[in-house]
């Protein structure tokens, strides 16, 4: 069995358009890619932790902050963390650019979902 | 790593464990928690099954706690998993499917279990009781296929399912062994008074029938009474009481009596177990309501959590029946005996009643029908055990001589119990508004809402939180404390407006910078409203910013919950052609849309599209966008008119058509809808429209400021014109005065209201320049619009951003 972290390719820099997010499929999971307006990456899983759910790829982007499209949550796309007067917590994955293309790493127990 | 943790089992996954559970984790209780629950469901709200079975919640509505607050808690959780031994001696949990799980203290909250009648033929098909989702999903997959039913006992219970099935569409007959309906909770003139009430709404009523044995094969046909008489029913439900579930604490050697019993600290005879919910004994009394449990809960999670607390000593239980429309309200004592002193008024053309009852002048009971304002403060009193004075007797039977209207209000919400829910869309309570205000010095309606969630959603609470905030604050309330249009800024819209247009500002970046926005991109609300001020300024040369629109525009589809989307063509004026209903049709069966659904605005949902495939729909529909996501004009609805109608004196459907191909496409303010009528008897609802527009013999009658929605306004006259030309003109210059002077998300209701009918008649109506001036500039801005699916489908590189999902 496969036990470390993996790392996928998830599209070039200009794939994605600043604050707009855009949803790749790694392995089984379903992330939302964000570009910042500052350039920075960010991948969360393409659920939102409101109880009920739903897809955060179309939220409006503000800095950092994500906010959800049906609900309206604040997320900090850093840590994933929903923003008072919510609770909760998104799943966030580290994203980077490295030689124009956007890659993201998925601890192996997501990677193997 | 964090120190070993003591080890606590919940068993039984409802509302007063688990309601425990939140406690001790407010209270930070240092455990490693498992909990254990029969049920294949995460803690949802049992009581809200009447308002799954009446069709106004969903199941989805009702969760409490999802998984992933389990998850987040550290919790572990085994759903459909059924607890069938505590082992004292080796201190282990035992489980239906074989597991042992070791516990230092364990808390048994099993609830109850619906009482069956032990008479032949109740385990027949078709024969349920009212406690869990699988019985909900029961009675509405009967109500599908059967007409009629009965239901077993005229309790809470049996009303409230029975009140479900009438609205389901069933014939339903409440069979009660006594003559009074919820006989443990009101006197015979409420009881009364409920059963005309009920009657009225549909139900059917059997009184004084003991049921001896349902009839039928494998499925029940219909009841038998004592009397020998019978009752036709395809579907039967049984509510005539609850049995606490003690089955398991029984095998364990725990003491049982007719519930588990428990000291005041919860503590079962066993060491280390708890017991709490329906399923507990106190003092010789089980509860059937929350209120008590979570009074147990609460008591038994401070001790766990090593907070010193008083013990439980009862509670006082109160009553009120979930059904629309009918308000009854008990607590304490009801049934009058020689030692009560009554007070008592029964209104019989307002049907209501209320009855106080004293015990050497001590309130210990009360019974409202029809009017329950006084609920909350009544059972304030008798929890209290309050002494009658002349002023409670005032305020509470409603004889006080001063204070009027307002003051009236401010009692109300005076009176209102902590607890008392304000919004019921996302469960703030009282005491949470007052704390915001008192501990972090709130004053205005918005900060409560960043710090609750209180008004944030449907905002019907809104007023209750204004008399709140006013009856904290006294005089230092201010209704109009100066506010930005968000917390990103201290200007108002104006401020923003004229700023921009004096600066010459060109993009939202540059309007956030320049007026020093406190976040620098702003946020959700004021982003996508500095847009639209941007384009209302600049149709000709703002380019519209994708990345501010709200996700319904951004796609130019509605997104629903579960991520698909609905699209919508446009259909002027309502009217379509077979041509175009066939290619609906065959789009729709290519891809694979789960609902066509025809709109309040006449015209068809394709719900359930893929994301992905929403291009390829837009695509091959070849139709123009509807709109139906857009702060733009949604529909022209219209009439037959004078084309085929023989009242219509004025072609409505020509009309509407003209003017939906007229304004389409154009931002807006928000939503906008319009509707055309061939003749004063309005059949398309002129009045709940943003303009309604009446035909009459000599021209036309039009309408503005009405809304149908979470605010229903009626639309103001506001003019008659005699030519179309000049009713083309009045509707561009009333549509521009708005854009350009509209808050962002303010329907015309609001602005109406807030501008004044008459100011807006005089700048249009007033002077014939201004309103030629306004219908031009209309036009420009009109000129610059294009169809934003044809535009999609030609901009490659954001089709596939927005829309298409790679695979990596
Ligand atoms: C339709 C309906 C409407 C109601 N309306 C109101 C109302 O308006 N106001 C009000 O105050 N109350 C109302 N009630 C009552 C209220 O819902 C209950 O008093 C409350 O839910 C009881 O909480 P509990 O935790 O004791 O039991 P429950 O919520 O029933 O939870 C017990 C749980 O334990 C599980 N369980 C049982 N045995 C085991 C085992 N051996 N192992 C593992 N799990 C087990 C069960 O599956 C169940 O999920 C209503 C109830 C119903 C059914
Ligand atoms: S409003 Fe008048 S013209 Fe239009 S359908 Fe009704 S009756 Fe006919
Ligand atoms: S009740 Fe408060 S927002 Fe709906």
């Amino acid at each position: 069995m496969e036990r470390s972290n993996r790392e996928y390719t998830v599209g070039a820099v200009e794939d994605f358009m600043p604050q707009i997010g855009r949803v790749v499929n790694a392995g089984e999971v379903e992330l939302a890619i964000f570009r910042t307006s500052a350039g920075a990456f960010y991948a969360i899983k393409n659920h939102s932790p409101h109880p009920k759910g739903g897809p955060l790829a179309e939220g409006i982007v503000s800095g950092y902050y994500l906010y959800d499209p049906l609900h309206d949550w604040k997320i900090d796309l850093r840590t994933g963390e929903v923003q008072a007067p919510d609770q909760g917590q998104a799943e966030v994955y580290p994203a980077a650019v490295d030689g124009g293309v956007v890659k993201v790493t998925l601890p192996a127990a997501v990677a193997r979902l | 790593m964090a120190a070993e943790r003591e080890k606590l089992v919940l068993i039984g996954n409802g509302m007063a464990g688990v309601g425990t559970i939140e406690q001790i984790l407010k209270l930070g209780g240092a455990y490693d928690i498992t909990v254990f629950g029969s049920e294949p469901h995460p803690n949802y709200n049992r009581i809200m099954l009447s308002y799954v079975l009446e069709g106004s919640k969903t199941i989805e509505d009702i969760i409490l706690n999802d998984l992933g607050w389990y998850e987040d808690n550290h919790i572990t959780l085994h759903t459909g998993t059924t607890v069938t031994r505590i082992a004292e001696q080796n201190k282990l949990i035992l489980t239906d499917n074989g597991l042992a799980v070791p516990y230092d203290k364990a808390i048994i909250s099993t609830g109850s279990n619906s009482f069956i009648l032990p008479v032949p033929g109740s385990t027949k098909d078709g024969v349920v009781g009212f406690r869990d989702i699988a019985d909900c999903d029961a009675m509405l997959a009967a109500a599908k296929q059967y007409r009629t039913a009965a239901v077993i006992g005229g309790g809470l219970l049996g009303l409230e399912a029975a009140k479900g099935l009438v609205n389901l569409g069933m014939d339903v007959t409440v069979v009660h062994l006594l003559e009074d309906l919820m006989e443990r909770q009101l006197d015979r003139t409420a009881s009364s008074m409920l059963q005309a009430e009920l009657t009225r709404q549909g139900v059917k009523f059997a009184m004084g029938k003991q049921t001896v044995e349902l009839t039928g094969e494998e499925r029940v046909t219909g009841l038998r009474f004592s009397d020998g008489s019978e009752l036709p029913a395809e579907f039967v439900v049984m509510a005539v009481g609850i049995k606490p579930n003690v089955q398991l604490a029984k095998d364990s050697g725990i003491t049982v009596n007719r519930g588990i019993v428990v000291d005041d600290y919860m503590q079962t005879s066993m060491t280390d177990v708890y017991s709490v919910g329906e399923c507990t004994e106190h003092r010789g009394t089980c509860y059937g309501l929350v209120a008590p449990l979570f009074e147990q809960g609460m008591v038994l999670a401070k001790h766990l959590s090593g907070v010193q607390t008083p013990g439980y000593e009862g509670s006082v239980v109160a009553t009120k029946l979930k059904i629309s429309g009918v308000d009854v309200f008990s607590a304490g004592e009801f049934t009058e005996t020689p030692e009560h002193t009554v007070i008592s008024a029964k209104d019989e053309w307002k049907r209501t009643y209320k009855k106080i009852l004293l015990k050497d002048n001590v309130i210990v009971g009360a019974v409202l029908f029809g009017d329950v304002t006084e609920s909350a403060n009544l059972q304030k009193l008798v929890k209290n055990s309050t002494e009658m004075t002349n002023e409670i007797y005032d305020e509470v039977m409603g004889t006080s001589c001063c204070g009027g209207g307002g003051a009236k209000k401010g009692m109300s919400v005076e009176a209102m119990a902590d607890e008392e829910i304000v919004c019921g869309c996302n469960g703030v309570t009282k005491k949470a508004i007052v704390d915001a205000v008192t501990e972090n010095g709130f004053t205005t309606v918005d900060e409560i809402k960043a710090c609750t969630g209180a008004t944030r959603s449907c905002g019907g609470c809104k007023p209750v939180v204004e008399q709140i905030l006013q009856f904290v604050l006294g005089d230092s309330f201010q209704q109009s404390a100066k506010q930005g249009i968000c917390s990103c800024t201290p200007l108002s819209r104006d401020e923003i407006v004229a700023e921009i247009t004096a600066k010459g500002l060109k993009t939202t970046k540059e309007v956030m910078h320049v007026l020093d926005w406190k976040q620098a991109e702003g946020c959700s609300k004021c982003r996508p409203a500095v847009n639209y001020y941007l384009g209302m300024i600049y149709p000709d040369t703002h380019e519209d910013e994708k990345e501010s629109r709200f996700v319904n525009e951004r796609m130019s589809a509605n997104i629903q919950k579960d991520g698909t989307y609905t699209v919508i063509p446009r259909m002027y004026g309502g009217v379509t052609t077979p041509e175009d209903l066939k290619r609906i049709a065959d789009v729709s069966l290519k891809y694979d849309v789960k609902v066509v659904k025809v709109t309040g605005g006449q015209r068809l949902d394709l719900i359930g599209v893929k994301k992905e495939d929403v291009p390829k729909v837009w695509e091959e529909l070849d139709m123009p966008s509807g709109y139906g996501y857009a702060k733009s004009l949604r529909t022209v609805k219209t009439c037959v008119g004078s084309q085929f109608c023989r009242f219509g004196t004025q072609d409505s459907m020509g009309m509407g058509a003209m003017l939906e191909r007229k304004y389409e496409r154009l931002d807006m303010p928000a939503k906008f809808k319009m509707a055309v009528n061939g003749c004063p008897r309005n059949c398309a609802e002129s009045c709940t429209k943003d303009i309604g527009i009446v035909g009459n013999d000599g021209g036309w009658e039009v309408f503005i400021g009405g809304n149908g929605g979470i605010k229903p306004r009626i639309a103001d006259a506001f003019c008659k014109v005699k030519t179309d030309e000049e009713l083309v003109e009045v509707c561009s210059a009333v549509i521009q005065y708005y854009r350009e002077t509209g808050n962002y998300l303010e329907r015309t209701s609001e602005w109406v209201e807030r501008m004044g009918l008459e100011h807006i008649q005089t700048v249009i109506m007033g002077s014939d320049d201004n309103r030629k001036e306004l219908a031009a500039r209309i036009d420009f801005a009109l000129a610059q619009v294009s169809d934003p699916w044809k535009k999609m489908l030609d901009d490659k590189n954001t089709r596939t951003a927005l829309f298409e999902q790679t695979q990596v």
